[in-house]
């Protein structure tokens, strides 16, 4: 579509290095969410935490729905459900209410508050109204109460997931004698790859605080009893043992240069900080066991290394299938960096790849990933997918990349799409992918050529039966 | 049962004190307990949900990302022409947006939108944060209307000015603005008009094809498979019938105030309440008797040909229990009476929105001992599921996860629903969908059935 040329202020709040892809005064079908959906799911990693969103009611259950759609397993996030009332006087009655409320009905371990628009917009001081309700209600065993500012005007949900993280690490965090304990950040990654993560950093021997870790929480099992909040997450007491690990790890490489939570601990508790990308793909993940292993002593544990050689095993039976394929890859920009460079490893091209996000680093960070990845490629942030729609028709790809809000594009281009991260409405299983570690190599791997045949299968004459 | 104190009013068995049920009626139209996690959403989200199936109009959310990226394509709300309502507008506020105001913004994204799609006409959905940077919605949208010669119509829906019924209301306003703007010529005298049918799965083309037959005209469906056009001339129909009354009601009674149209509420829900709305229509026009005898030909056929069918389904659900939780209130009398139907008995009832006399109806129609709730939440709908130990579900998706947890099968009657559950045809269809989940073998695996169902003395071994 036609688009007019940028006028006037208000049109663009950013001052970034990158140049701008997205020319258009409206965002049409959006590639991001807002914040406080990245620090609900955050906070639901966390044992005993219950969301708490200071603002209005609808955003509670939008971000409930939303999440419910792809995770399909409950997650309750209370609201301070602010009225017309609060919006000019202060939400300071419904937020103590709605805590009150929370308190007694849920009994968390902690309430995880985070800030919307609307709040924010209207300027409430957080602090203070923390302040003022637990010198009411303090009492011995009253659950922690942590505050992350999460406008949506700001970022995406990716900034709510990061930021509810260094809240968190921030608040409860303390020091003490230096133990071999791991810290680590995994981001915004699938119930399934959480679960491969404690695997390996158990395999290796290594004591860890994974956070925050909604492996179980957002993916568990059938229930005896109700759960009010379901089971597991980073347990409390491994988030204050953040403060004395040896190390804190960081996924994310557009991260690189913000302060996060492992910024602050290694400020704060002098715990050295290695960030990484996200371990997709071999070199992204060797870079993860390589690092494991200098921690750990070790070398890396059988399984593993089978695991590594079965997919190196595999690329090379599969390669034909896929060689010289295009793909367009989007979603969040710490997801694509990691996916352009497990496809490059394959053989598949990138022709476009996209993020609704605006770190300022994705093409920075994407073309030291991945030295390889063709001049050619068109890298966008920024963008929406009427953006994502243009150039993807102009780069004529084979198959999309991505989560399931690009259906309506690969339909439009007659093309299939592999699914992979966050969201996934049109499938069941988005919480069991794997996409982290040689595992999560394989099942991509295998996700993308069993695609691409069954594609060619489906659109030959012949009806091949050996492929 | 363990309920929160600010919300204990708003619960009640009936038949548990007896007497008392009529005299002190259930709570309601109230904003939602603080920290409640109610299961409603906002003021924009009412006007959102009812304004969606507008086919070919422009629907353009004004603030941050959120509000317009949680809606896109969210609804089953098919079209038989234009798409573009299935796609997410936003101006996507950022913060010097909201430190200098959002208009420029807003005018510029509603003109490049209007030129890249030609809609015949533009909703603004204003959210919580415009009703606090104080943006004048209403005279970018003149503006816009002056420029492009289309109706851009503000609706009035900041999240926190009250509740998804305040919504509902400003939807009604911005499309009220439109009725009345065309031309009536062709309108014949035997016709209506559909509120408050979205459209879901196709329902309001079964409905419209049933009043065909009958030789009704539609004139415009508001908002299933809606035009603009057919908005503009709805005043020249002579009955509207409104179903979803929460959402609809306050259109419905202007046009009656108006343009001397009435209303009468209906169902398309369940056999009986489909023949009676059906009956309802033909009975307003008594100048052409065949409108009738056509109705009552029809409500025969149709039942004719899904009786033996639903017999088969009530021979395999009779006696279960089931838990509804809905929208609205007058689909949960329809559901009440559907589940009747098919032999089972409703032990817990509620809405997100239902009126004084919807509970004091709802609580009539119910068996005794049947708990009937507004604005419910998932702590007590897990509670009162277990305590009643119903083996249905029938919710949406926020209510999808707490069946499924504890083991009780699940009915989605939501707006993403996308089968038809509307009409004779619907009825088939929801009894085959209840049926299927009930009686799925899966059931005897999860925990909690199991154990229910491991005799006392074999427990310890079965643990």
């Amino acid at each position: 579509m036609k688009t007019l040329p940028l006028q006037g202020p208000g049109l663009d709040d950013d001052d970034l290095d990158e140049p701008q892809f997205h020319h258009a005064a409206s965002t049409r079908n959006a590639c991001k969410l807002c914040t406080p959906l990245g620090a609900c799911l955050a906070f639901r990693g966390i044992e005993g935490c219950i969301p708490f969103l200071h603002g209005s009611q609808g955003c509670s259950t939008y971000i409930r729905r939303y999440l419910i759609s792809h995770f399909r397993e409950p997650i309750d996030i209370a609201a301070s459900n602010f009225s017309e009332e609060s919006a000019i006087f202060g939400g300071k009655s419904n937020f103590e209410a709605g805590i009150a409320n929370v308190v007694k009905g849920y009994k968390p371990q902690m309430i995880g508050v985070a800030t919307t628009c609307l709040s924010e917009t209207i300027g409430e001081d957080m602090k203070r109204l923390f302040h003022e309700y637990l010198s009411k209600h303090w009492e011995e065993g009253h659950p922690e109460m942590v505050h992350v500012s999460t406008p949506s005007y700001t970022g995406t949900h990716i900034d709510g997931f990061h930021a509810a993280v260094r809240s968190v690490a921030q608040a409860l965090a303390v020091g003490g004698e230096r133990t071999r304990r791991v810290n680590l950040f995994p981001g915004m990654v699938s119930a399934a790859d959480l679960r491969h993560l404690k695997e390996i950093l158990r395999d290796f021997g290594l004591a860890y605080t994974l956070l925050p870790d909604y492996s179980e929480s957002m993916d568990g099992p059938s229930w005896a009893e109700y759960q009010k909040l379901p089971e597991g997450g980073t347990p409390l007491d491994a988030i204050r043992a953040l403060g004395s690990s040896q190390v804190s790890i960081t996924f994310g490489r557009t991260l690189a240069g913000k302060a996060g939570a492992a910024d602050d601990l290694e400020k704060k508790f002098s715990i050295p900080h290695r960030p990484l990308g996200l371990p997709i793909g071999i070199r992204e993940s060797d870079a993860f066991f390589q690092l494991l292993e200098t921690l750990s002593g070790r070398t890396t544990p059988r399984a593993h290394a089978q695991e590594r050689g079965r997919f190196i095993d595999a690329m090379i039976d599969g390669h034909k299938y896929i060689a010289g394929k295009k793909a367009v890859l989007y979603g969040e920009e710490d997801m694509v960096i990691g996916l352009a460079s497990f496809l490059c490893e394959i053989g598949v091209e990138p022709v476009v790849v996209a993020s609704g996000g605006r770190s300022g680093a994705l093409i920075a960070s994407l073309r030291a990933a991945v030295p390889e990845l063709p001049a050619a490629c068109q890298v966008l942030s920024g963008v929406d997918f009427t953006d994502i729609t243009d150039a993807a028709t102009e780069a004529k790809p084979d198959f999309l990349l991505g989560n399931s809000k690009g259906y309506s594009l690969a339909r439009k281009l007659k093309i299939p799409l592999v699914r992979v991260g966050f969201p996934i409405h049109d499938r069941v299983g988005a919480q069991r992918i794997v996409h982290l570690g040689y595992r999560g190599a394989q099942h991509l791997f295998d996700a993308v050529v069993n695609t691409l045949m069954e594609h060619k299968q489906e659109n030959s004459h012949v009806g091949y039966s050996y492929l | 049962m363990e309920i929160l104190p600010d919300r204990q009013k708003q619960v009640r068995q009936t038949g548990a004190n007896p007497g008392q049920d009529s005299a002190a009626p259930i709570a309601c139209d109230k904003h939602s307990a603080a920290g409640s996690v109610s299961q409603r959403a906002c003021v924009f989200c009412g006007s959102r949900v009812v304004l969606y199936p507008i086919a070919d109009a422009l629907h353009l959310v004004h603030g941050p990302i959120g509000c317009a990226a949680y809606t896109w394509d969210i609804r089953g709300a098919l079209s038989s022409g234009p798409q573009l309502h299935r796609n997410s507008f936003s101006t996507d506020l950022r913060e010097m947006d909201v430190i200098y105001g959002g208009e420029k913004k807003l005018y510029h994204a509603l003109i490049e939108l209007i030129d890249a799609h030609q809609p015949e006409a533009a909703f603004v959905y204003s959210t919580c944060i415009v009703g606090v940077i104080g943006d004048d919605v209403a005279a970018v949208c003149k503006k816009v209307t002056a420029e492009k010669g289309i109706p851009v119509l503000p609706v009035a829906s900041e999240g926190f000015k009250g509740t998804k019924k305040d919504g509902y209301r400003a939807a009604c306003e911005a499309v009220y603005r439109l009725v009345g703007t065309g031309s009536t010529e062709d309108v014949g005298p035997h016709s209506i008009n559909i509120l408050g049918d979205f459209n879901l799965a196709g329902e309001t083309w079964i409905i419209r094809d049933y009043y065909k037959r009958m030789g009704i005209d539609v004139v415009a469906c508001i908002t299933g498979d809606a035009r603009i056009a057919d908005i503009r001339r709805a005043h020249g129909a002579k009955l509207n019938l409104v179903q979803c009354s929460g959402s609809m009601t306050a259109l419905g009674k202007k046009m009656e105030a108006d343009y001397g149209i009435p209303q009468k509420r209906v169902s398309y829900f369940g056999i009986e309440d489909m023949a009676a709305a059906l009956y309802e229509a033909a009975r307003f026009f008594p100048d052409d008797p065949t409108i009738l005898e056509r109705a009552e030909d029809l409500v025969r056929e149709e039942v004719e040909a899904i009786t033996p069918q639903l017999r088969e389904y009530r021979r395999r659900l009779e006696g279960r229990k089931a838990a509804i939780y809905v929208g609205g209130a007058f689909k949960a009398f329809s559901l009440v009476r559907a589940l009747k139907l098919l032999g089972m008995q409703t032990a817990v009832v509620g809405s997100q929105t239902g009126g004084p006399e919807d509970y004091v109806k709802l609580q009539e129609i119910c068996d005794p001992g049947t708990i009937v709730v507004d604005d419910s939440n998932p702590l007590e709908l897990a509670q009162f599921c277990l305590e009643a130990d119903v083996d249905l579900f029938i919710g949406g998706v926020k209510e999808r996860p707490i069946a499924y947890k504890l083991g009780i099968a699940f009915c989605d009657h939501n707006h993403e629903r996308k089968e038809p559950l509307a009409g004779f045809v619907g009825m088939l269809n929801f009894a085959r969908e209840v049926c299927n989940s009930v009686n799925s073998p899966v059931w005897q695996f999860a925990p909690r059935k199991r154990r229910k169902a491991v005799p006392a003395q074999h427990q310890e071994i079965a643990v």
